[in-house]
């Protein structure tokens, strides 16, 4: 890694770690979600121009402050009927307002807007990415990622959508809605390829995210949960790819690679939260991940177990997907004809889903059906577009 | 903040009304007025409309205006009512709505604020005979 790319890494934290506060802190005063939010992304762009060049000044948080103020001023300045705004701006000085900032996550991710535009939203305003970045993160135009956040500012500001925390019998839904978005991030990132590592890694955003309302929220188990999930997948990233940059299967991966400790502290954490006695689909998913990180080796994975935590995870969320993941446990935990039996059963929701007839062919093969399987494996590569996955299914074609 | 809620029928709804007995249909009318009841303080206009069949839709994006029987758009969803209200946001206006006992589609649209000193159009009432 050269130095550039070193401090474009810390760059990214630091202004992560302070675009969200001076956003909430800029909504709270001046009352127009549209308009700070213009003057973050003016602040972000010029530090991302400037602290490459000046080094990354000693109080980012006020050096953010100050030229979004100033720029605030101008801009008011313009408008003779901001003048009580205007007042407030000279007088704002950097802070840590926490609850303004669950306002500004929970306005992001208001279910009135679209899922695309609170991805783009909440990365942009509550993480600091630029337009630009966020653009690259999911191979989209820069264009629309920019339409997609105009629209949504002009949607909040119009439509009344208000900058709250929810009213108590509304808190859980609001809360799914905006850890749906931070999945949504860990799973872009996860899939994402070592070839992509130039554009933002989003999984470390997704796990910032996730901290950020696990401190702001500690009463919310799944909060905790979905952290704990993320964590778990990241303790496990060194061992995903072989040097070449292809993708390891999990049954093939060096374990002697896995952060232990940090396995350690994220099982920790998930234990914390079903102390709550509140379970939910994240504490659940983070715990089948947690029985293969704690599995010294493949051969000791508990499979019973995961199959009942799939079976917990069924009832509260059924999904085929989910039943799918079930069923390549009970290959392992019972054998292949009663798994067959269970994917059988999903044939018709997921004949467009790739990992479907990955799944199938390894049962068909176990079955002693090869050509069977060889067709499977072909339709399941018709059907994904991730080449990391792509390079697994070709190998896998190639040896059959 | 002022809305105004689009109350959406559809041909199933329709159906199941119809198929309703007396009494059903008559509780079924009670929970819309229990409704409008329980936010009296919030709902500041609104009317039932009346059925498709009665629409008459005018085009004027042409030469001469185009008179033409029926709603402007056909299709199986079609507004059958609206009411404006007055709340704080759009999370109290979704409360209201999400509690909404009869047809199945509700969709919300923010009336623009009046702004101070703009012309204001006539009042429906003003012009009334």
């Amino acid at each position: 890694m050269t130095g550039t790319e070193a401090s474009h890494a810390e760059l990214a934290r630091v202004v992560r770690e302070h675009a969200g506060r001076l956003a909430a802190s800029l909504v709270h005063l001046i009352g127009d979600f549209g308009a700070a939010e213009d003057l973050v992304q003016d602040a972000v762009l010029t530090a991302l121009r400037r602290w490459p060049v000046e080094g990354i000044p000693e109080r980012p948080d006020a050096w953010l402050f100050t030229v979004a103020r100033r720029r605030g001023l101008d801009a008011l300045r313009r408008e003779s009927n901001y003048r009580d705004k205007l007042a407030q701006l000279r007088r704002l000085t950097p802070q840590e307002p926490s609850a303004d900032r669950l306002r500004l996550v929970f306005t992001c991710c208001h279910p009135a807007l679209p899922r695309t535009a609170q991805i783009a939203l909440t990365l942009r305003v509550v993480c600091g990415l630029t337009t630009a970045q966020i653009a690259r993160a999911f191979l989209v135009p820069e264009s629309t990622v920019a339409q997609r956040i105009t629209r949504a500012k002009r949607k909040i500001t119009d439509a009344g959508i208000p900058y709250r925390i929810p009213a108590p019998e509304e808190l859980s839904a609001r809360l799914s809605e905006v850890l749906t978005v931070i999945y949504l991030l860990l799973n872009e990132g996860y899939l994402s390829t070592a070839e992509q590592a130039q554009s933002r890694d989003l999984v470390d955003d997704a796990e910032w995210l996730a901290s950020l309302l696990c401190q702001l929220m500690p009463t919310e188990p799944e909060a905790a949960g979905l952290l704990a999930l993320i964590r778990l997948h990241r303790a496990r990233a060194a061992g995903r790819f072989d040097s070449a940059g292809g993708l390891v299967l999990l049954a093939d991966q060096d374990r002697s690679l896995w952060d232990r400790k940090a396995i350690t502290d994220a099982t920790r954490l998930l234990a914390r939260a079903a102390a709550h006695r509140r379970p939910g689909p994240y504490q659940l998913q983070a715990a089948i991940v947690a029985c293969h990180a704690e599995a010294e080796r493949w051969e000791n994975t508990d499979w019973e177990q995961i199959v009942l935590l799939y079976d917990m995870l069924l009832h509260l969320a059924p999904s085929p997907v989910t039943r799918l993941h079930r069923a390549i446990a009970v290959r392992h935990a019972v054998g292949p004809h009663a798994a067959m039996a269970d994917l059988e059963a999903l044939a018709a929701p997921l004949d467009r889903h790739h990992l479907y007839h990955a799944a199938r062919a390894e049962l068909l093969r176990d079955l002693g059906r090869a050509d069977d399987a060889h067709a499977a494996d072909r339709r399941a590569l018709e059907l994904t577009d991730n080449p990391a996955e792509q390079a697994v299914l070709e190998r896998r074609l190639s040896w059959a | 903040m002022k809305y105004v809620l689009l109350f959406v029928d559809t041909e199933q709804f329709a159906d199941d009304l119809q198929a309703m007995g007396p009494a059903e249909r008559e509780r079924a009318y009670q929970r819309v007025n229990q409704w409008f009841a329980d936010h009296a303080d919030k709902i500041t206009g609104g009317s039932k409309l009346q059925e498709p069949h009665t629409a008459t839709t005018v085009r004027l994006d042409g030469g001469e205006p185009v008179v033409t029987d029926g709603p402007f758009v056909e299709g199986k969803e079609v507004v059958s009512g609206y009411a404006e209200i007055d709340v704080a946001d759009l999370d109290e206006a979704l409360r209201m709505v999400k509690t909404w006992p009869a047809c199945p589609v509700v969709e919300i649209r923010p009336l623009i604020p009046e702004t101070p000193g703009a012309v204001r159009p006539p009042e429906a009432a003003a012009s009334a005979p």
